[in-house]
């Protein structure tokens, strides 16, 4: 059995076959209503979230399966006391799999270790957020064709951004990518990150102005500056504004660089953008739907279960030019 | 000159960072032993000009030389036997050490989970940084 904890738990040839099945299932929705039939995802969510939790029911619900589960912390039993640790337990008997999103960091890591039933991360305070970073690889991936050859530039808060971190990170596995971190000086991207690019080898480079380097992207991955991560409400105010992408900014950019945003967007996109075929932010939105759908689909291990995959009858699909290493997925 | 008397048969910690001999007293647990404990404190050092000794009568095999290796691996550990010398132990930074240290991150589930253990894992072994295993906060300080 397996979780979910990092987007580094799976290899890149893993990532490969999870987006192949993603990209599959984009394609062929209706042959994949009705894979998870009877199945029930556990929708574990202790504090507020819209999109996570909706992505993740909209996914189980698109493969036939069912969702239960609460939205915050004060309607489970953990307003009663009880730990993570027993609460999955419990929850081991209901349901076939769990994403727990948890204010606390390590919480989804501490349920995965007493859990019967697959866990997913589905986001633990300023820690990780693995979907997340599925979601905008997938979304790349399937918009420019490759994970490798990129210069991508991360604006805004690229301190307290976990979103960022782990997309570097991730990004991090491919060859020939380049990074550009546009961020105000109080917001640059910490030092364990710029040193784990030194190891690697990796060009980057730190620059605060958007303009003078927008021209040079391959994708522009924004971020917002998020109150809830200040001490300060002095610092907030004076930094949340300080990056505005609008027409003006954008007409410096290349005509095939994406926009790219995890959403909520607050004022760091200016709406005038969106209807520019660049901004892609609403269709990764979309993509997180697809890949938590094929993660759900893996992690249950319905191929297996099922004994094959929608996708390996027609001679089209991916699973027709899979090796016998990648059988499993079909 | 300060003589504290040679030990029979136990263990002895050398070339201790001055100052440090009573956290490691307490880190390694010797107070809840039932032998013999000599600490001497400031003494005079060729290669460190102070450094601290530890000097402890009993079997090696209840010295924790994950926690020793976590605190200080430069520390050197002879086993005594006989009144004599006979094995000089080599310690590593551990890979992992349990309920040595406390995270401090008040984000970490380790924060609001009181049975969970306190475990770090050695991420980057040529700095040695060590990691919360839950939250990845960095240990900040080894002792």
């Amino acid at each position: 059995m397996r979780h979910l904890m990092s987007p580094l738990d799976f290899t890149t040839e893993e990532l490969d076959r999870l987006f192949d099945l993603a990209n599959d299932m984009e394609l062929h929705m209706e042959q994949y209503a009705h894979v998870c039939e009877g199945k029930k995802l556990a929708a574990c969510f202790y504090e507020p979230s819209t999109r996570t939790r909706l992505s993740f029911e909209a996914a189980m619900l698109n493969l036939g399966g069912k969702v239960l589960g609460f939205s915050d912390a004060g309607s489970s039993s953990a307003a009663k006391g009880e730990s993570v640790s027993d609460t999955i337990r419990v929850i081991s008997c209901y349901a076939d799999i769990c994403a727990m999103r948890h204010p606390k960091e390590g919480a989804p890591m501490v349920a995965a270790s007493r859990s019967r039933i697959p866990v997913i991360n589905a986001g633990d305070g300023g820690h990780q957020h693995p979907t997340q970073t599925l979601t905008d690889l997938l979304t790349i991936r399937s918009l420019k064709g490759r994970l490798s050859n990129l210069t991508i530039g991360l604006c805004g808060d690229l301190k307290f951004g976990r979103t960022v971190h782990s997309l570097i990170h991730a990004l991090s596995r491919y060859q020939n990518i380049r990074f550009i971190f546009i961020s105000p000086e109080e917001l640059r991207v910490p030092d364990y990150i710029t040193d784990l690019l030194k190891e690697k080898n990796i060009a980057y480079e730190e620059v605060i102005r958007l303009e003078d380097r927008i021209g040079r992207l391959d994708l522009l991955y924004m971020t917002r500056v998020q109150k809830e991560r200040f001490f300060n409400e002095e610092d907030y105010v004076r930094l949340k504004d300080f990056y505005i992408l609008d027409r003006a900014k954008l007409s410096l950019a290349g005509k095939d660089m994406l926009i790219l945003h995890p959403l909520p967007r607050v004022n760091e996109i200016s709406v005038e953008v969106d209807d520019d075929p660049r901004a892609v932010y609403f269709r990764q939105a979309q993509y997180g739907v697809y890949v938590r759908m094929a993660l759900i689909y893996t992690l249950l291990d319905m191929a297996e279960q099922t004994g094959k995959c929608p996708a390996a009858d027609r001679t089209d699909s991916f699973c027709s030019t899979t090796n016998k290493k990648e059988e499993h997925l079909c | 000159m300060l003589n504290v008397g040679k030990i029979e048969e136990g263990f002895v910690l050398d070339h201790i960072k001055a100052g440090m001999s009573l956290s490691i007293y307490h880190h390694l647990q010797l107070d809840k032993l039932d032998c013999t404990v000599a600490i001497i404190k400031n003494a005079r050092s060729n290669k460190m000009g102070r450094k601290d000794i530890l000097k402890v009568e009993c079997d090696i095999d209840t010295l924790n030389l994950d926690i020793l290796g976590f605190i200080d691996h430069t520390i050197t550990v002879n086993v005594i036997k006989d009144g004599e010398i006979v094995e000089k132990k080599a310690l590593f930074l551990p890979k992992e050490i349990k309920n040595v240290i406390k995270c401090r991150n008040p984000r970490c589930i380790t924060s609001i989970e009181q049975e969970l253990p306190h475990i770090f894992v050695l991420t980057d072994p040529r700095r040695e940084i060590y990691r919360c295993k839950y939250c990845e906060e960095k240990c900040r300080k080894r002792w």
